[in-house]
């Protein structure tokens, strides 16, 4: 225990303990999510709203294949490749930013409701508002995993933090995928 | 100047209030470019919200993890000890010792705070009639005599798991300690900034904010909302610490039902807090939203209900009386075996009964809203899975009768005041299912029997076994035992005033007294008892400061305590030194070998040390 080089049991346990730490945070966050979701069924039940279906369409493509790249990013730098983890990366963090600009630049401005204009804005914006905020988050981190990467930070052993920022964008692309067909496609 | 500058909190607080600042202007500037006026209520949300993440920064909470960020090398926890002595508690530190002893400061401290809230609406409630406050006043104590206390119970709770769990469990810190210190420092900017809504008018509506009067009434309800909200995320990032830790790093040998049964109750506790918490967080927020933005969740002139909101509400509120009970609970079954040399009985029953608890807890919600105008047919469903709540409690009592049975009981203070919490539990625990029972309920709401039901809990499942554990593990802490004539003192004086508080409580609240009103009619006959309760609650308030009187006097002058003094089969006592060494078990790794409370078997032994040509392949194993 007191040696000064960490033994490999010991970096896979501490590696076990951060991956536990980290998806009790989405156990913790997807009660957070359950709730807006609760709202959205109890304050409008059955009501469709009236939104963009195309850009829904556009926006939720654009994040799904976001994931895909992600998932590359993170099989490229367990396998040395980093190059091709570089370009991935770089493409979902793109497309992350297109998402955004699409719900939050053009949707949000498309809408024929504001936050204020009764209790379907209001679970509309809080509801694609606060996913678009743990998107920005999830952004913000692929920018440091970027920056980490770019110096050379990671390799095939040691890329926890690649795997983390990537558990969590995929959480957040599981979380629209269950906010998308609540938003865009149920109710009459 | 230097050297007070050098010190963490106040740094953190003079960031603090230069943040608020910045956040002020920021805000105003960015209203002003967008050729809005002033509007004070977004202000000072913005303001609270910057003054909260400045008091971290200053601290210099986010120093390693900004490093960590940009792939910079960190300390190791255990090498980045850079404090010693009495500075160490001021400070951004990271052994969860000193975390635990800064939860209980903070948790004491709010307690008495809050419960000085009380008092101050204990006087106006004496007699009939408005003396001293008026309605806002009155209010706005009643809900941060609330709110105050949840938040000294939640901290509490914390002081007692951060301290004791790794002791307990053999490990050398928690799993996160960085995350550990930052839980606790962001419940600092949150009792300052939920302190606060006494000065931003106040709030009305009580300790559960309940819109439509919280969209309505005075904006101090902001406040209390981000206070809250901040103070959410302690414990959630709190308990997820703690789950972590109690499945990943227990000595070897400790199979689950050989865990201390604390650990059970802090580990059922923590599932509830890390899920259930996010709600009142939620519900909280979208309030806040509907006061800043307009969004119409509870108008329902917008279309909104109010009673979403309870249900988000409750969600949490309901699971969170048993986070502040379980621990407790978890304490009385941890003291209750030292103290009569008998075996716990029942222990994998104790320890399933927690985590049957934590699961009915997320069934029971709606036994809070019987009258509040929901679904007809959810009432009979949320009546019997409350009632079923007594099931698993029932197990906890049936076990420490038990176990008391027959037993060579001795009555030093941690022992007294672990009876003393059976009983007032019991006390709790029996009035419980007229409470949520239907046909009772529609009686009983909202009315002083629920307030004194409610009190036998709170007392009961946190405030008696949380002394019982200051006076137990105080020796660990400082080296000194409390003073036993104070603490007999403390007790006898606290008991019976307690009981004479709750009786007067309930017996009103069945005669019709309605709670959270600052006036009664004298015609109904309740002067006198609301009398009796005012006096029962300064009794305990006496008695509590002679609790601090001891905690302060025994710490310089208190009788050494050496060894083994309850003469404990946990590892914290019998194998460590008192006051407990900075690095844990260091040197002294353990092994489990038998199971914890084999009190009276001859030759059982539960921890062994392990010899040191053994640790290197325990470790690698």
């Amino acid at each position: 225990m007191s040696s000064i080089q960490p033994s490999i049991n010991q970096i896979q346990k501490k590696l076990a303990i951060s991956r536990l730490g980290l998806w009790l945070f989405f156990a913790s966050d997807s009660f957070m999510f359950g709730g807006l979701l609760i709202s959205r069924f109890y304050l409008l039940g059955n009501q469709k709203i009236e939104l963009n279906q195309f850009l829904g369409l556009v926006v939720t493509s654009v994040l799904l294949v976001s994931s895909f790249f992600m998932n590359r990013a993170e099989v490229m730098i367990s396998r040395d490749n980093k190059k091709g983890f570089l370009t991935s990366l770089l493409i979902t963090i793109l497309l992350g930013i297109v998402f955004l600009v699409g719900v939050v630049g053009l949707e949000w401005r498309d809408a024929h409701f504001g936050p204020a204009d009764g209790a379907q804005g209001a679970v509309f914006y809080m509801m694609t508002g606060m996913h678009a905020f743990h998107v920005l988050t999830g952004i913000i981190f692929l920018l440091f995993v970027l920056r980490n990467g770019i110096n050379g930070k990671f390799n095939a052993e040691n890329h926890f933090m690649v795997e983390a920022s990537a558990n969590y964008w995929h959480f957040v692309d599981v979380v629209w995928i269950i906010f998308y067909p609540a938003l865009y496609l149920m109710g009459s | 100047m230097k050297r007070v500058w050098s010190i963490g909190i106040i740094r953190g607080l003079i960031f603090q209030l230069f943040g608020t600042g910045i956040g002020v202007i920021f805000f105003t500037t960015i209203r002003t470019i967008l050729g809005l006026g002033w509007k004070t209520e977004p202000t000072i949300v913005v303001g609270g919200l910057f003054g909260a993440i400045f008091f971290l920064i200053g601290l210099g909470a986010f120093t390693d993890w900004w490093r960590a960020a940009l792939g910079q090398e960190v300390l190791e926890p255990h090498e980045a000890h850079k404090f010693n002595g009495i500075r160490r508690y001021f400070e951004f530190t990271l052994d969860h010792k000193v975390i635990g002893i800064q939860y209980g400061v903070l948790s004491m401290i709010l307690l008495s705070v809050g419960g000085s809230l009380a008092l101050i609406f204990r006087v106006e409630l004496a007699s009939s009639g408005l003396q001293i406050l008026n309605f806002v006043q009155f209010n706005t104590l009643v809900g941060l005599h609330g709110m105050v206390l949840i938040i000294s119970i939640l901290t509490g709770i914390s002081a007692v798991s951060n301290y004791l769990i790794p002791l307990l469990i053999g490990a050398d810190d928690m799993a996160f300690p960085r995350l550990n210190a930052f839980s606790f420092w962001i419940a600092i900017p949150a009792s300052l900034i939920l302190l606060s809504a006494m000065f931003f008018g106040g709030f009305e509506t009580g300790w559960t904010a309940y819109p439509p009067l919280s969209v309505r009434g005075p904006m101090g309800i902001q406040m209390f909302f981000l206070g809250v909200y901040f103070a959410g995320w302690s414990s959630i990032l709190g308990s997820l610490n703690l789950i972590t830790t109690i499945l990943k790093m227990r000595s070897p040998g400790m199979k689950m039902f050989r865990l201390p049964i604390l650990t059970w109750s802090v580990l059922a506790t923590s599932i509830m807090a890390l899920t259930a918490t996010q709600l009142i967080g939620l519900s909280f927020q979208l309030v806040m939203f509907e006061r800043l933005l307009g969004m119409g969740f509870f108008t329902p002139s917008e279309g909104g209900n109010p009673v979403l909101f309870q249900h988000l509400f409750w969600f949490y509120s309901h699971p969170a009386v048993y986070i502040f009970i379980l621990p407790g609970l978890g304490i009385i079954s941890e003291l209750l075996p030292v103290f009569v040399r008998k075996p716990l009985f029942g222990y994998k029953w104790v320890a399933m009964s927690s985590l049957a608890i934590a699961l009915t807890s997320f069934l029971v919600w709606g036994h809070h809203m019987f009258t509040a105008g929901i679904e007809e047919y959810l009432r009979v469903p949320f009546m019997y899975s409350t009632l079923l709540v007594a099931v698993p409690t029932g197990v906890k009592f049936f076990s420490w009768v038990a176990t008391l049975w027959q037993g060579k009981a001795r009555f030093p203070v941690p022992m007294l005041f672990t009876l003393g919490a059976i009983i007032v539990f019991l006390m709790g625990g029996l009035t419980g299912p007229p409470a949520g029972t239907v046909s009772t309920d529609l009686h009983l709401h909202d009315t002083y029997f629920i307030v004194g039901h409610f009190h036998d809990t709170m007392f009961g499942g946190f405030v008696f076994p949380i002394f019982a554990a200051i006076y137990y593990w105080y020796p660990k802490i400082t080296g000194r035992k409390l003073n036993e004539t104070l603490g007999k003192i403390h007790f006898y004086l606290m008991t019976p005033s307690f009981l004479l508080m709750t009786f007067g409580q309930m017996r009103i609240g069945l005669l019709g007294m309605r709670r959270r009103i600052a006036d009664y009619d004298p015609n109904l006959g309740f002067d006198s008892t609301h009398l009796l309760i005012t006096i029962g609650g300064f009794l305990i308030a006496i008695s509590v400061l002679v609790f601090f009187v001891n905690l302060i006097r025994s710490a310089k002058k208190g009788e050494i305590a050496e060894g083994n003094i309850w003469n404990s089969r946990s590892p914290e006592w019998s194998l460590l030194p008192s006051p407990a060494p900075i690095n844990n078990y260091e040197n002294r790794e353990f092994r489990v070998v038998g199971n914890p409370y084999d009190y009276g078997l001859t030759g059982s032994k539960y921890v062994e040390l392990i010899k040191s040509e053994e640790i290197k392949n325990e470790v690698e194993s």
